[in-house]
């Protein structure tokens, strides 16, 4: 891609060729996978073709690669460089301005036409606006601890939104559906949980876990039998929940930890499958595929949540609502959520911390300077797992029902999704991914647009996994260290020699 | 004893099949040092491939059911073979000389793709197939319990058996073959001497899944249905067949697929077939531990 830039129709003709080559490849990947599809009907299968969306589809594949040819690839002035230039601090070419200013101008002129390209044009406008705030703000404060004010206000604003929301829907009723969105944030911070836990395993200690629903189920499954057959309450479970997890992590780490990290990703892939199917048929203990249902809720200091008797709203003096426990639900994922990332964040100055990110970056080089590479893994498998195994607890709570149809392979690449695109070890990263993902996804649901474009029975929830594909290829493949790449390395030499972005770079091949 | 040889027979076909898959993670192992987690999905898009193509085929009005078959057969394997390389192309050249973790991150995604794509194109529900090839032949009876060879059993063993001598043609006595095996060694090496490594790994991956669209045809005759999902536990299952026949090595990999075809088949015939997937799951854990490099592997070094 790198070749010198030739005349013009030099140029054209190379993108042509290209494209048509990438048309072609598209054709033979979809003719069949795509071009038809199987239909059920009385005499076995029958076949539906579907010849438009074949040609959409290898159109799209020559006019996007024709374009990305002459505007991106084959020149010295690739066009997405005022977009990336936007997002640094270097100024502003006279250029770049034209090309952000007719990019904003023709999708403000699409979006009257058509009321589809009202979404693309949204999309642009949110871009260059955060651009353009971003850069004000630099500007402005250069120095400012940024990561930490996104925290700090992140948390805040976790403390306060459902007491406000809620207290701010009684005194004014107006209408804010706090139910829902106080639902869609419990299961946001659920996957923060997951996501912070096998953040430990994948993004510090560089471990890859395909398997991290195991220890979701093994929580859910140890908290639903402790409390249905033993009548423990869901604090005095939740330890024994984590310490179950970290027990079958250190059980499925042990023989596979010696090995090289490849092993590691198809076994872990291997005992998540078996624990699944265990929880399958061992009907008499974890009732099979129905599932164990009525798992009670936890309780505020042994007050629980109910209309009537020794409950939280009789014991305050307040009217009851069904709402106090889910705001109870959603500060307890939240404490939850906090002690993960605390945890790790000491645990990251600690020296198995520094041995967990030294692995990661070379192993041969950790086992030369004394450290027992094994012991490393299995700390960091176990305290993954153990945090797996809170939310389990957590999840199997909330719901008071689970069955092994929520452990599925697809939960654990969800999970490992949202790691990857949040940036492998990046806390903060993890965070926000979360909640663009699950949050984002629930918010695509709900945009009109869409509709507009693929039809009124168009369901964004179809495409979700496929896009959470997408997303993992192309950020591995564009920005490793993800979203979030500027990852603070958890030591640096006195005297630099490089970025501190240039260090946290792993080197190895 | 009639009943263990038809099991026999059984545990031969299905570790055929098993053993065409893991021969493509074998060669892909070998050559790049990584695990393509996305071959299990590219088995699972070629028997989708096949099955269109032959409802394709058919409805085109041509009923001579061996011609169908073979033309069935290249199509699929010519299409599926374009799915492995645009695999390779898209997720795993860029990231050649990226961190460790990287190729196999992108692997899984793209497992995730495959598999999601297949769905949302051609919806969740399983695919049902009237069956092709029919009848078979009674090669033993014993008080009342015939023993079975079906043909669909005859023509999965002869085609693995088949492909297995012409692959190793290939890789013993082509140029290509030649190259793959320099790559293998040494990757810097056989550059500086001429070789095309990336042409080389591009047509490893193309010939895995070439082998992997046979499987799929064979895995959508033998079983009669296929669904999206197919993919993710015949892939876990050759993986480990290609490890316990030793990774890196071809007649490994089939000896490997053998071993864990009988292994499932014994253990549904002899004890719970609920948990026939834990006994095969259950031996890669066994093998990992107790014999890492394999039965015809070399035991690997970690060069510095």
């Amino acid at each position: 891609m790198n070749e010198p830039v030739k005349s013009l129709s030099h140029r054209l003709e190379a993108a042509l060729l290209d494209a048509l080559l990438a048309a072609y490849v598209a054709f033979a990947l979809f003719c069949l996978t795509l071009g038809f599809k199987t239909v059920d009907s009385v005499g076995g299968l029958t076949l539906q073709s579907r010849p438009v969306l074949l040609a959409a589809v290898v159109g799209a594949v020559f006019v996007g690669r024709l374009l990305l040819n002459l505007f991106v690839w084959q020149t010295d002035r690739p066009l997405t460089e005022p977009f990336a230039r936007l997002f640094t601090s270097e100024p502003l070419s006279r250029r770049d301005l034209f090309v952000l200013g007719a990019v904003a101008l023709l999708s403000a002129l699409a979006s009257l036409v058509s009321p589809a390209a009202r979404l693309v044009a949204g999309g642009v406008f949110a871009f260059l606006i955060v651009g353009a705030i971003r850069r004000a703000i630099l500007h402005f404060f250069p120095n400012l601890p940024y990561a930490r004010i996104f925290t700090v206000g992140g948390i805040a604003f976790a403390v306060l939104f459902p007491i406000t929301s809620y207290l701010l829907e009684k005194a004014f009723h107006l209408g804010l559906p706090v139910r829902y969105l106080l639902d869609l944030s419990i299961v946001v911070l659920t996957y923060m949980m997951l996501g912070s836990g096998l953040n430990i395993v994948v993004g510090l200690a560089g471990l890859l876990d395909l398997g991290y629903v195991a220890f979701y189920a093994v929580g859910a499954y140890s908290f639903a039998i402790l409390a249905m057959d033993f009548g423990w309450s869901f604090w005095m479970c939740l330890p024994f929940a984590g310490l179950l997890a970290a027990l079958w992590g250190c059980t499925v780490g042990l023989p596979v930890l010696r090995l090289r990290g490849d092993y590691l990703a198809i076994v872990t892939l291997a005992f998540a499958e078996i624990v699944r199917i265990v929880l399958l048929n061992w009907t008499n203990v974890t009732n099979g595929p129905n599932g164990i249902s009525g798992i009670p809720k936890p309780t505020f200091f042994g007050l629980p949540f109910g209309a009537s008797g020794e409950t939280f709203s009789a014991f305050f003096g307040l009217r009851y609502d069904p709402l106090h426990a889910i705001i109870f639900l959603y500060y307890v994922i939240f404490l939850l959520v906090i002690i993960t990332n605390l945890v790790t964040l000491r645990l990251r100055r600690l020296p198995i911390g520094r041995a967990w990110e030294a692995m990661r970056e070379d192993e041969i080089a950790c086992r030369s300077l004394g450290i027992n590479t094994t012991i490393t893994k299995l700390t960091a498998f176990a305290t993954g797992a153990m945090f797996g195994g809170f939310a389990g607890a957590f999840f199997a709570t909330r719901q008071g029902f689970i069955s092994p149809e929520s452990f599925t392979f697809m939960e654990s690449a969800t999970i490992l999704a949202i790691v990857v695109l949040g940036g492998l070890g990046s806390q903060l990263g993890v965070a926000l991914a979360a909640i663009v993902m699950i949050g984002g996804f629930e918010a695509l649901r709900h945009t009109q647009g869409l509709k507009v474009i693929f039809g009124p029975d168009f369901d964004p929830a179809l495409y979700r996994m496929l896009l959470f594909g997408i997303a993992m290829v192309v950020i591995m493949v564009w920005r490793p260290r993800g979203i979030i790449s500027s990852r603070t390395p958890s030591i640096v030499l006195e005297r630099q020699r490089g970025s501190p972005r240039f260090l946290a770079k792993e080197r190895r091949a | 004893m009639a009943y263990f040889l038809q099991q026999l027979v059984n545990g031969i076909a299905l570790g055929s099949i098993y053993g065409l898959i893991a021969i493509g993670y074998t060669m892909v192992y070998g050559i790049i040092g990584m695990i393509n987690f996305a071959h299990g999905d590219i088995f699972m898009v070629g028997a989708f491939i096949a099955l269109i193509a032959f409802l394709l085929i058919m409805s085109l009005g041509l009923t001579l059911v061996p011609l169908a078959l073979v033309l069935v057969l290249i199509v699929a394997m010519l299409l599926t073979a374009m799915w492995g390389w645009t695999v390779e192309r898209i997720a795993y050249r860029p990231l050649r000389e990226s961190f460790r973790l990287a190729p196999l991150i992108t692997a899984i995604g793209m497992s995730i793709i495959l598999q999601n794509f297949i769905q949302v194109a051609q919806g969740a529900r399983v695919k049902p197939l009237q069956p092709v090839v029919t009848g078979g032949y009674q090669i033993f009876n014993a008080g009342g319990f015939a023993v079975n060879l079906s043909n669909i059993q005859i023509l999965i063993v002869l085609t693995t058996v088949v492909l297995m001598g012409v692959f190793s043609l290939i890789i013993t006595r082509t140029a290509l073959g030649r190259a793959q095996r320099a790559c293998e060694q040494d990757r810097m090496m056989a550059a500086l001497s001429g070789v095309n490594v990336d042409r080389t790994i591009s047509l490893t991956f193309v010939m895995g899944a070439a082998l992997a669209a046979v499987a799929g045809l064979l895995y959508l005759l033998y079983y009669g249905v296929i669904d999206f999902f197919i993919g993710f536990v015949a892939g876990i299952k050759a993986f480990t067949a290609a490890v316990l026949g030793g990774i890196g090595s071809l007649p490994g990999a089939m000896l490997g697929g053998l071993i864990i075809g009988l292994i499932e088949t014994f253990w549904s015939a002899y004890f719970t077939i609920e948990y026939k997937d834990v006994a095969a799951f259950s031996m890669l854990a066994v093998v990992l531990i107790f014999f890492p490099s394999g039965l015809l592997g070399r035991p690997e070094v970690e060069k510095v």
